[in-house]
């Protein structure tokens, strides 16, 4: 196991790159505003001298390279500026913020896990059946609902009609938390939906049909048991690349869908931010959104390696 | 006479057609197993060989099915059984090894854990004593190092140990009839040679049937006691494999004999058989063998041979056996 | 909803399933009628808003706002008094135009780098896929969030915004069936045979790869509306007074509780608008692949 583990300093040096593009992206956003981005960073209302001691801080007068280079010295110093609204450093409104994002992420791709593989083993058993175009139509239906309006949707029934849950917030205690998260959780769970099913529908039809799901029959193992100890985790191996790949789009989903529910994570604290053009904190968070992609990027490598022993990374090119 | 161990009756396999003629893949098949017997069911590919095999084993893919017939094994029907009486039979009476140990072997579970989920199931084993059960059948077949194997994942294995390890997995519930499809033609000549060995001392130790489908003449040779030659989704002869291989009765099993190498005789001439398998959609009337047949005359194309006692014990189903044969042996 | 990640799965997800789909006549492929007569109508609708829509989408009627559903409003009106069936019939005008141009650049930029990048490989090939993988970085909404925000508010920054993320997808795909296109015989013999780069490119490579590349803008356009749409709900996107499917999702967010289909509607024909794009998407993927041409 551990051997084949060994692909990940590679991994990281790999990505690299991608995190030096990352902060350029970043970096070159503030450049892409009107006017002086020290104004950006400081807001209208600044005073004349404290632009002026920014610009000489971020080195305006040197050339842009040097700039950046003094932009990703603040960066490795853990200095993401100072939040125009809430005059406190942005990477403690981002502690702050990044629980509350990160546990409905956690949330969401449970509850989608748990629609998701029922409805594909039930589509996969028999494809072509009526389940299975029972389940299409969810897909399809799923794909073509913005996530907000379905969070409104999931709103008027279940908290304004059935009064089950709230209609938005995020409480104060840790169980408080679980119930607030619930229905934007299962917002952002249902249409991450679509994809999941499908790529486990199909990777369930291959396995089904495999030549190893007749031994498992030929030992006894049917109905529950084959699925649980053959057809699963086998299945469950291509949907987790497709998983770690869609997570960045879970990610973005968050943001609105927190908009809907207003939870204090960095969605809302993203949109505030550009309704107040407080730019120092949109760089955060989309800093903050972008790095954790990448990294999620490695962690799906890793769970991938660990579910098949068959793949080691370390031994072969990556494309 | 005991009643056999397997009774395979009229057994139709085909592909059900919503408007038109069903297609038949197998027809009207019969033929027992005794206990303890060896049973070769030998045919080139297509010939229904495998898909008979499969569906004792309630493995036929998808959209083929039992169209009529019976299969009984020790007096039950198999044919329509529910599943939850078929699954305390697969594993403790019938087991199955495949053709493709690599295919057949699921890749992401250790192989120990593969062969334990029978005797867990059915022995109420602990996992532990399955684990240890594991180890004692895959020292049985020859595995050197079992316990350390035991931890392996197929893929890490060669060909000759994973049919082993199948072998291993097949019988590690003790079944009284062990189904094996073409278990030696993935493999080495040399391999295959010690994995037969294997399969047939593990059987004598245990006293289980095998019913064995293969193309190729010489394991039969080795392997069995009895067979089946199949043609297009019939048995065309069967009988003692001393008797069929002395004395074939069809001018098929006679072209397959000749066709074959043989180690007694290295020097012989190959006479490979003409033409090509019949095409199962485009069934004509008579013998499916006429058209490449020598020997046909104008009745082989007329009616379905119907197949007869040559010699006891020893069936053929050609009109023209008793013509040929005679003859040749004269 | 579909995410460029997302829409790339389940494309390649397509392509297989392609392969062992039958042949049929086009006027014979379920999805693809299906596909054609919802967007048909749509489109149908947005262009002849004017003679369609039964009221001034913008001008204000403060008596006679937040209306349930009438004779007179079939849909009743919103908090200012505007006739929300005319608006959803505006708004299509808006939605089905912002989604479908906002295709066009991202598909040029998209697929001209992608072949190069493919066709000629190297270490050009290299950097144009560490960029591709660093845009990849960041999430779709993310990026066009930010991008509208930097760009400033407006229908054009909104294309801008969608151009700048969304290259990368067509990109990704152009670069994998130029690289399989490229070791097809037929293209390797044009080049034996003296064929310049270029020639092979646009001749050769180009029908079969381009092919995949629409296809995958099919879903690309569903996104884009979902953006647009996104958008204007987060109050990012076309401004106020302009109909806009979005913008009134937002609106009647607040009435929820009173007046729900005034949140409800919009949805429904956004998800109609998608599911007519998607059966459109799957038609032609079915009509263009090119297993089914062989």
């Amino acid at each position: 196991m551990l051997h084949r583990l060994r692909f990940i300093p590679g991994r990281l040096v790999q990505s690299i790159p991608v995190a030096i593009g990352v902060t350029i992206i970043v970096f070159f956003m503030a450049r892409l505003l009107p006017g002086n981005p020290a104004l950006a960073l400081l807001g209208q209302h600044a005073t004349k001298a404290s632009v002026a001691a920014l610009s000489k801080q971020l080195g305006l007068d040197q050339p842009l390279w040097q700039q950046y280079l003094i932009f990703l010295g603040r960066l490795f110093q853990g200095n993401l500026g100072t939040s125009i609204t809430y005059q406190m450093p942005v990477t403690q409104e981002l502690a702050q913020a990044i629980p509350v994002t990160l546990s409905l992420l956690g949330l969401a791709l449970l509850l989608s896990l748990v629609i998701s593989i029922p409805l594909a083993a039930l589509a996969a058993f028999r494809p072509g059946g009526a389940r299975d175009l029972g389940v299409r139509g969810f897909t399809l239906l799923g794909q073509g609902m913005p996530q907000f309006w379905l969070g409104i949707m999931l709103i008027l029934l279940l908290a304004v009609g059935v009064r089950a849950f709230p209609v938005g917030g995020y409480g104060e205690t840790a169980g408080d938390h679980f119930y607030y998260l619930f229905l934007p959780a299962l917002t952002l769970g249902i249409t991450m939906c679509p994809t999941i099913i499908r790529s486990l529908r199909s990777s369930m039809i291959n396995v089904l049909e495999s030549e190893y799901v007749g031994t498992a029959k030929s030992k006894g193992s049917y109905g529950a048991a084959l699925f649980r100890g053959h057809v699963l985790r086998n299945a469950a191996i291509p949907t987790v690349s497709v998983i770690g790949v869609n997570l960045g789009f879970l990610v973005g989903g968050s943001l609105v869908i927190e908009k809907v529910f207003a939870l204090p994570g960095l969605g809302s604290m993203m949109i505030n931010a550009i309704f107040t053009r407080d730019f120092p904190t949109i760089q955060g968070v989309t800093l903050f959104v972008a790095f954790f992609v990448v990294v999620v990027g490695i962690l799906t490598d890793v769970v991938y390696t660990i579910l098949d022993p068959r793949v080691d990374l370390s031994s072969k090119e990556r494309a | 006479m005991e009643t056999p161990l397997l009774s395979v009756k009229s057994l139709t396999i085909g592909i059900r057609r919503p408007k038109g003629s069903d297609t038949i893949i197998v027809d009207d098949l019969s033929f027992d197993i005794q206990q303890g017997e060896r049973f070769g069911i030998v045919g080139e590919s297509g010939s229904g060989k495998s898909l008979t095999l499969r569906a004792i084993a309630d493995l036929l893919p998808k959209g083929v099915k039992v169209l009529s017939g019976s299969i009984l094994y020790n007096g039950a029907e198999l044919v329509g059984m529910p599943t939850a009486q078929r699954r305390k039979l697969m594993g403790p009476e019938i087991a199955m090894i495949f053709q493709e140990p690599m295919t057949a072997l699921n890749p992401v579970i250790r192989v120990g854990d593969q062969i334990a989920e029978g005797p867990r199931r059915y022995l109420g084993l602990s996992k532990k004593a399955a684990m240890e059960l594991a180890i004692e059948m895959m020292a049985k077949t020859g595995i050197p190092d079992p316990a350390r194997r035991a931890r392996a994942y197929p893929h890490e294995l060669s060909g000759g140990l994973r049919q082993r390890i199948m072998i291993a997995m097949a019988l590690s519930c003790g079944p009284k009839l062990l189904l094996c499809d073409e278990p030696t033609t993935a493999l080495d000549v040399t391999v295959q040679h010690q994995v037969l060995k294997v399969l047939e001392e593990l059987c004598d130790d245990s006293g289980a049937a095998l019913a064995f489908v293969t193309h190729d003449l010489a394991v039969v040779n080795q392997t069995c006691s009895d067979l089946a030659v199949m043609y297009a989704g019939h048995i065309i002869e069967a009988g003692r494999v001393k008797d069929v291989f002395s004395d074939p009765r069809h001018p098929y099993t006679k072209g397959l004999l000749d066709s074959a190498p043989d180690f007694d005789q290295p020097d012989r001439d190959l006479v490979p058989i003409p033409g090509f398998p019949p095409n199962l959609a485009a069934r004509t009337a008579g013998c499916a063998f006429a058209p490449r047949c020598a020997f046909a005359v104008d009745a082989c194309t007329v009616a379905i041979p119907p197949t007869l006692e040559v010699a006891p014990g020893h069936k053929a189903a050609c009109i023209e056996s008793e013509r040929i044969f005679e003859g040749i042996l004269a | 909803m579909t995410t460029p990640t997302a829409a790339l799965v389940a494309y390649k997800q397509k392509r297989r399933l392609t392969r062992s789909r039958s042949i049929k006549p086009w006027y014979r492929n379920g999805s693809l009628m299906a596909g054609i007569i919802i967007v048909g109508l749509l489109v149908l609708v947005a262009v002849l808003a004017p003679v369609l829509a039964p009221y001034n989408p913008i001008t204000q009627n403060l008596e006679d706002a937040i209306q349930s559903p009438s004779p007179a409003h079939w849909l009743g009106t919103d908090q200012f008094g505007r006739d929300v069936l005319s608006r959803l019939i505006w708004g299509a005008q808006v939605d089905l135009r912002v989604g479908f141009l906002a295709v066009f650049i991202p598909f040029v930029i998209g697929s001209t780098l992608g072949a190069i990048a493919g066709y000629f490989g190297g270490w050009l090939d290299t950097i144009l896929m560490r960029i591709v993988d660093t845009f990849f970085a960041f999430p779709f909404y993310v990026m066009v969030i930010v991008l509208v925000f930097v760009f400033g508010s407006g229908e054009s920054s909104i294309y801008i915004a969608i151009a700048t993320v969304s290259w990368v997808s067509y990109a990704r795909i152009v670069r994998g069936e130029v690289l399989i296109a490229k070791k097809q015989d037929y293209v390797v013999a044009a080049r034996l045979g003296g064929m310049s780069h270029a020639r092979i490119l646009v001749r050769h490579i180009g029908p079969n790869v381009l092919s995949q590349a629409i296809i995958y803008a099919m879903s690309d356009i569903v996104m884009d509306i979902m953006a647009i749409v996104t958008l204007g709900y987060l109050g990012l996107g076309i401004a106020p007074p302009t109909a806009e499917w979005g913008s009134m999702i937002n609106d009647g967010q607040q009435f929820i509780t009173t007046q729900w289909q005034l949140a409800t509607i919009p949805g429904l024909v956004v998800v109609v608008t998608s599911l007519g794009l998607s059966w459109l998407g799957d038609g032609l993927s079915d009509l263009l692949s090119p297993e089914r041409r062989k």
